[in-house]
């Protein structure tokens, strides 16, 4: 097979055609899935379109998920520059609301916007200190962060439902879970907002973390990109012989990587506890730490791509969420198996037609050049 | 009568733009012993690969037992009578000898009968050739001398009529050399022809029956070794073509500017490459050091820029000691002391490919201003200064943005050049300028580093190229197993006399 002269490949053939290629594919084999599982796949793709965009509820649902989603994916693709597969996003997340919630509850006679300040540095340094751990194991003992990081979701969950049932549980109630936080420090939600312009809704999720996502991207952006120590991270990641010897530390940068890492998986924790529930709940972060790793994978570790990508995974969180309650044949986990389906064409298969669409692309420029 | 039984024709090698191996024609007699003797990089290995079916010639021919061949596969050639024995071994550490040797050739899915007749066949092969090896003992526990000695009875056991040896000696010490030799010529007695790449002049003398030399991608002679020497062959293998002598200023030296003392440096596997070596490099001055790669050069760069640790012995900067094993700068600092360095290997040290242009132009510089302030990056100051020293070193394309893994390697070598030329250093240490550098290149390059001298700085030069340390050095010295073995003015030294100095003989 002949190899594609990657300097001739046109920017947008590799970051929207062939994405959408095998976005293209994997809708086309969960298609078949819900086939066979004796549903029609039209009304499916209906029913997610209707569910996620059809009325304003489920358009705000959509745009919740898409908030996590955004988080957990940054957080990915920060220390993946620095080549370090963090995979504990869902603990650095439970204990980043940990830390969320012990902030707002200990500040509460601060003014509120302070409160709010100090509760997502809450968030930011408790999921960066849960990644500091296997950050400093990494760097100094070689312990591989894939399975630290694993491990420390475990420790994360057991503690949390440590803290939850021994020592933070709010005694009135039965279930593992806080007490509430004081109203007056909630987040505004998208109802709250839409009824200052008088316009009334109904319940949903989403809330002002949406623009704590976006203010997030930016961060993610402007830190890899335009600052010393993004540009540090990367030299690292690529090649860490040649940080070695441009005297860049690849002690610092694995540590200083993992912990801006955890610290933005942490900000789930806020969307969660001052937007959400108000309160922690045991399970919260419930998976969005690993499907951040699916959405920073498929926007190709750069906030531009995470966006779509994350919105992408709350079109289905939420699209997949209206199937199964119309669809009797088609579970939940149905849904599970159509997400596995799109981590494993943009994730691990995405080279399976990257060289044919290239060449193609390549070849039919060549043609027009000599035309 | 002696009949061929490996014959090359007209083979051509080339990987990207550079060429490997240029209209090879080799012949080796059955039943002989035939050194090939090279400068690194002067493509035996190679060939020999292609022997072995591991590369692909782009033309000629191949003929074994006067029969031509297609070699597509090692397989194609062990099914021909070819074996070799790798520089590096090929064997499964935690497996025996026994299960190492039958790997890929086991014959049946439950070991039974095929695994009792391969013991059987294994011990008539070792005892024949003397070759005294326990089949039953794994791999790890063996020194690296007996794992040779696998790696041969693999080549035997699959029928190798042909065993070719690729630097078999790198890795062994004297006595084990002793031993191999010994091997060597009792397979020889037994009617297998042995082909022994080298760079070791000593064992060419000692071991073959007849020599061909290889130079710069070409066969430049064959003859049979009682005909020649070690000088013949030495003066074969560098060549004497004519030098590129520079235009070069009369030498004007200031002070010591870089000095060495009893310098021991330690590789990553705790092996001592660099035994106490002292250099002395004065401001204005090119020192050269020569050698054949291997021989501690890499590690003493790296030592020197702060990149290895020093084992023990000191390095003094402009008269102030910079390190000893207790105290060490690391590179940043030194490069603010005034040390620049242009690593040997420019894709694995010197750039990090995936990075635009731009960006490997201020690497290692990049948080000093104008490029960042209180850690952001200076975009705009980055790119004007990019395109400025782009213009100024003729780097083409001539453009920031491209990712650098796009540019060939003179142009790589270029950027790394003019980053580390740009600072104007007090000392600049410079390994390999112009591996893989086309011509063009080359002589700028070589035009950047006599400026440098002219302009005060003390350079030191690691090269294996003979003709790039003879046309730029004032002085040089040569490596050999870790020590400077010699020194010379470059003034009526020729390239014999460094050569025989390179491959240890005096």
């Amino acid at each position: 097979m002949a190899t594609v002269d990657k300097s001739k490949v046109p920017w947008w053939v590799s970051n929207l055609i062939v994405p959408l290629v095998n976005l293209t594919l994997a809708l086309f084999v969960s298609g078949l899935f819900i086939f066979i599982a004796g549903e029609n796949p039209y009304e499916a793709v209906r029913l997610i379109i209707y569910g996620s965009f059809g009325y304003i509820e489920g358009f705000a649902y959509t745009l919740y998920y898409t908030t996590n989603f955004i988080f957990t994916g940054l957080a990915f693709a920060v220390a993946f520059h620095c080549r370090l597969f963090n995979i504990g996003g869902e603990g650095q997340a439970y204990i980043g609301g940990l830390g969320v919630f012990l902030v707002a509850i200990n500040f509460s006679f601060l003014p509120v916007p302070i409160v709010w300040l100090l509760a997502v540095g809450g968030a930011v340094v408790f999921g960066a200190a849960w990644a500091f751990i296997p950050a400093y194991l990494q760097a100094t003992r070689g312990s591989h962060v894939v399975i630290t990081t694993i491990m420390f979701n475990f420790i994360a969950a057991s503690l949390m439902v440590f803290l939850l049932v021994d020592v933070i549980r709010d005694t009135s109630q039965m279930g593992p879970h806080t007490v509430a936080l004081p109203e007056e420090q909630w987040f505004p939600s998208f109802e709250d907002l839409a009824a200052l312009f008088g316009i009334k809704i109904r319940y949903s999720p989403l809330n002002i973390s949406f623009l704590l996502a976006i203010a997030a991207s930016f961060f993610v952006w402007f830190l890899v990109w335009k600052t010393r120590w993004g540009y540090e991270m990367r030299a690292v990641g690529h090649n860490t012989q040649a940080a070695i010897y441009a005297g860049i530390s690849p002690y610092k940068n694995i540590i200083i990587a993992m912990c801006i890492s955890g610290g933005l998986a942490g900000l789930l924790g806020v969307n969660e506890i001052l937007g959400v529930h108000h309160k922690i709940v045991a399970g919260f972060p419930a998976g969005y730490g690993f499907t951040g790793i699916a959405v920073a994978l498929m926007g190709r570790n750069h906030p531009i791509g995470i966006f779509p990508a994350a919105f992408l995974f709350g079109i289905l969180y939420q699209g997949g969420s209206e199937v199964t309650f119309d669809m009797p044949n088609i579970t939940r986990y149905m849904f599970v198996a159509v997400q596995g389906v799109i981590i494993l064409f943009s994730g691990a298969l995405e080279n399976l037609f990257r060289p044919q669409i290239e060449n193609f692309f390549v070849n039919r420029l060549n043609l027009k050049a000599k035309a | 009568m002696v009949s061929p039984i490996l014959e090359l024709a007209n083979i051509n090698k080339s990987f990207g733009h550079v060429q490997a191996n240029k209209n090879i024609n080799l012949t080796i007699n059955k039943g002989t012993i035939h050194g090939i003797i090279g400068e690194n990089g002067a493509g035996k290995s190679t060939l020999m690969s292609i022997v072995f079916g591991l590369y692909q010639a782009n033309s000629g021919t191949i003929k074994v037992n006067g029969k031509e061949i297609n070699l597509r596969s090692p397989k194609d050639s062990i099914i021909n009578g070819i074996g070799m024995v790798h520089q590096h071994f090929m064997l499964v550490e935690n497996f025996t000898v026994l299960e190492n040797i039958i790997l890929g050739f086991e014959g049946e899915l439950v070991f039974g009968k095929n695994l009792e007749k391969a013991k059987k066949d294994l011990k008539n092969l070792c005892d024949t050739y003397k070759l005294n090896i326990d089949l039953n003992s794994t791999i790890s526990d063996l020194s690296v001398g007996f794992r040779q000695r696998v790696e041969i009875l693999k080549s035997l056991y699959r029928g190798a009529e042909i065993l070719i040896l690729d630097e078999p000696t790198g890795v062994l010490t004297p006595q084990e050399v002793d031993e191999l030799f010994k091997i060597l010529r009792s397979l020889n007695e037994e009617g297998k022809t042995i082909v022994l790449i080298t760079h070791k002049l000593i064992e060419i003398m000692d071991l073959t029956s007849e020599v061909s030399v290889m130079r710069q991608g070409e066969m430049v002679g064959h003859t049979k070794t009682k005909d020649t020497n070690k000088e013949k062959l030495a003066e074969m293998m560098v060549g004497r073509s004519v030098l590129l002598r520079l235009d070069k200023s009369e030498l004007k030296t200031g002070d010591v500017v870089f000095k060495v003392e009893d310098l021991t440096v330690k590789d990553d596997l705790d092996v001592t490459r660099v035994k106490n070596v002292n250099l002395e490099i004065r401001a204005g001055e090119i020192l050269g050091l020569a050698g054949v790669t291997g021989n501690g050069q890499t590690e003493l760069l790296e030592a020197l820029s702060g990149i290895r640790k020093v084992e023990s012995g000191e390095i003094y900067l402009d008269g102030k000691k910079v390190s000893d094993s207790q105290n060490f700068l690391d590179p940043r600092e030194l490069k603010e002391k005034g040390l620049a360095h242009v690593p040997e290997d420019r894709q694995r040290m010197g750039l990090v490919t995936d990075f635009k242009a731009y960006e490997n132009l201020i690497f290692g510089y990049h948080d000093q201003q104008p490029f960042s302030k209180s850690s952001i990056l200076n975009h705009k100051d980055i790119i004007s200064h990019s395109k400025k020293i782009m213009e100024e070193y003729d780097v083409r394309p001539q453009s920031p943005n491209l990712i650098t893994s796009n540019f060939s390697g003179g142009n790589q070598q270029k950027i790394i050049l003019s980053r580390e030329l740009n600072e104007k250093p007090k000392v600049l240490l410079v390994g390999q300028p112009t591996r893989g550098v086309d011509i063009g290149a080359i002589e700028f390059i070589h035009q950047r580093l006599i400026e440098m001298r002219d302009r005060g700085a003390a350079i030191l030069l690691v090269s294996v190229e003979l003709d790039e340390v003879l046309s730029l050095s004032d002085r040089i010295v040569v490596m050999f197993d870790g020590k400077i073995v010699g020194e010379k003015e470059n003034k009526n030294v020729t390239d014999r006399e460094l050569g025989l100095l390179m491959a240890g003989v005096v």
